[in-house]
């Protein structure tokens, strides 16, 4: 199938500094597809190269196919969520919600509002300003903005990094049920890889102004091609060039046979997190490596010799 | 006394020895009798305030506000793209800003001489325009409403420029870029986001110029030639060669109230909007 959104050896020059150097990304209608990268990997400047408030130095952005490198943001068939949800302070949330409807001049203009108010669950609040909406409701409002444009592909730019940790998660779950029932192409950006992880059918993880991979979630955890992958996605512990993950660690007063393998250890601290320990052993070699503990599992204390173990089959391999 | 009643203290000094004495003393004369040398005498009277009812000085008052609103309005008009430039500007606000300030640096008076020097029958833009062979006698531009509605617009543009650019300048920078992303061309991006955010800019620049406007006496006494009678002319005149302190007085105080009820008014159904 035709990808709704192409990108292909996308580069973005500003002065004194490349933010984009050369980005291929080929994404699927109706999918949930992340940009995920820690800050200045240049992910938000794809989101913007897309939505047309910057014109990529070289390369392409492909919309249904269409070249629209050149085109103005009002050309575009696409949508942005900002980050700081950028309402109207002047108007009330049904005036933002209208505001692009009207300049599109579309037609019922009163039944797609309620639609989208009603979507996004803020029936009731119509005519309130944004001031007096919390921060939750401000960031349905610029959601219920946008999606009611029906746009080709809805561009979200850190949405969930203002609200508090409860709210996020909560949203989490809310904008993917979102995405699955109008269908609309959501592209994501974030720093948070929970959020990616939970929430995309594909993501894409950024570094340094270039892709490092492309693929499933499940793909990318288990198995990242490249070291910033692996680390960026969660904890590694780095055994002899061997990446193994804290929940895949096991440890032990004895070495673990049955085709495990298995390292003498010495425990350095054990931290309680509530629902699990975790526990930090120095190797022989001097390594450092982390295992999640279940809390019913007996307790380790410092200064303890301890082995480590993991199963083959969970080991990360990167380039 | 607190040391903080101490730092308050040079303005109430202030504010009392040349805002609450002089209003006072205004206020008493605008309802005493005129001397015959100038000054007030005996007895009190209302007759002052009667005679303001007069149609001579409701056409002078009624120009002063038609010209004082002309003026704000092509202030808003030249300062609102000049104050959206410089809130853009990616380099040289500082600059910018320096330059719409530049003119306060010499008087507003040598400066209204200087378009004496400009408009004037043998001035320069006439002598330019008859070299040049366009005209073959000179335009009438000075000594006339127009004359000293520019001299008014210039003058005070710069009241106008600066709050208009400090409302922007705190604009969130992704709002137009909101408004484009949902469809809004420039120009609607432009009345339908820019302009309405930035209200409190324009209204207090609005303030700030048809105030002293609309008070003015110099900019219509030497660029309208004492053709243009404006209330401040009619205020300046009475104190001075019409020796009637009294009922200048008395215009005084009415174009004070004046005053005081518009923008009064203007800024409580701003408030009002807010809330």
């Amino acid at each position: 199938m035709e990808p709704i959104l192409e990108v292909r050896d996308l580069v973005k020059d500003y002065p004194g500094h490349r933010a984009l150097s050369g980005i291929s990304l080929s994404i699927p209608q109706g999918s949930f597809f992340s940009l995920l990268g820690p800050s200045g990997c240049g992910k938000t400047t794809t989101l913007r190269l897309v939505a047309g408030f910057e014109e990529p130095s070289s390369g392409e952005v492909r919309i249904k196919g269409e070249v629209v490198n050149h085109r103005k943001p009002y050309e575009r068939n696409v949508s942005t969520v900002f980050q700081s949800y950028a309402l109207f302070p002047h108007l009330t949330a049904r005036g933002n919600v209208e505001f692009g409807l009207k300049r599109h001049g579309m037609s019922d203009i009163e039944k797609r509002v309620a639609e989208a108010i009603t979507l996004v669950g803020l029936l009731g609040k119509e005519i309130r300003k944004p001031a007096q909406l919390s921060g939750g409701e401000r960031q349905r409002v610029a959601l219920a903005r946008s999606l009611v444009l029906a746009p080709d592909v809805l561009l979200l730019d850190e949405p969930l990094a203002a609200l508090d940790p409860k709210l996020r998660k909560q949203m989490r779950s809310e904008l993917k049920a979102m995405q699955r029932r109008v269908g609309i192409t959501f592209l994501l950006v974030t720093h948070d890889q929970e959020e990616a992880l939970s929430m995309s059918d594909q993501l894409a993880v950024m570094n340094e102004g270039h892709v490092e991979q492309v693929g499933s979630p499940e793909d990318i955890y288990l198995r990242p091609r490249t070291k910033f992958v692996a680390g960026f996605l969660g904890a590694v512990n780095w055994i002899e060039g061997i990446g193994i993950r804290p929940e895949s660690t096991r440890i032990g007063r004895e070495a673990e046979n049955h085709g495990a393998k298995s390292f003498p250890a010495l425990v350095t601290d054990s931290v309680f997190l509530g629902d699990c320990f975790q526990v930090i052993v120095r190797m022989a070699s001097g390594e450092e490596a982390v295992a999640q503990v279940h809390r019913s599992s007996p307790v380790f204390q410092r200064g303890e010799s301890v082995h480590i173990s993991w199963n083959p089959s969970d080991e990360i391999s990167v380039a | 006394m607190k040391l903080r009643t101490w730092f308050v203290l040079p303005t109430w000094v202030w504010m009392a020895g040349l805002f609450a004495a002089p209003f006072a003393i205004i206020l008493a004369y605008s309802f005493l009798t005129r001397g015959d040398y100038g000054g007030v005498e005996q007895p009190w009277t209302l007759e002052n305030y009667q005679r303001l009812f007069d149609r001579l000085y409701l056409i002078i008052l009624l120009r002063s506000f038609a010209m004082a609103s002309v003026a704000t309005v092509l202030c808003l008009i030249l300062a609102f793209p000049v104050a959206l430039f410089i809130s853009q500007a990616p380099r040289r606000k500082n600059l910018y800003l320096q330059l719409v300030m530049l003119p306060f640096w010499t008087s507003f008076l040598v400066r209204t001489y200087a378009w004496l020097f400009l408009l004037r029958d043998t001035g320069l833009i006439n002598t330019f325009l008859e070299k040049i062979g366009i005209i073959h006698s000179p335009l009438p531009l000075l000594y006339n409403s127009g004359a000293v509605l520019l001299g008014l617009v210039y003058g005070y543009l710069p009241f106008m420029v600066l709050p208009i650019y400090a409302t922007l300048e705190r604009l969130d920078p992704s709002l137009p870029e909101a408004a484009a992303d949902l469809g809004a061309r420039p120009w609607t991006t432009l009345f339908r986001v820019i302009v309405p955010l930035s209200r409190s800019g324009i209204i207090a620049g609005a303030v700030l110029v048809f105030i002293p406007c609309l008070g003015t006496y110099l900019t219509s006494d030497l660029l309208g030639g004492g053709r243009t009678v404006l209330v401040g002319n009619l205020v300046q005149s009475q104190f001075t060669t019409a020796r009637d302190w009294p009922f200048g007085s008395a215009v005084s105080m009415l174009l004070m109230l004046l005053v005081t009820l518009l923008v009064w008014g203007f800024l409580r159904r701003e408030s009002e909007q807010l809330s």
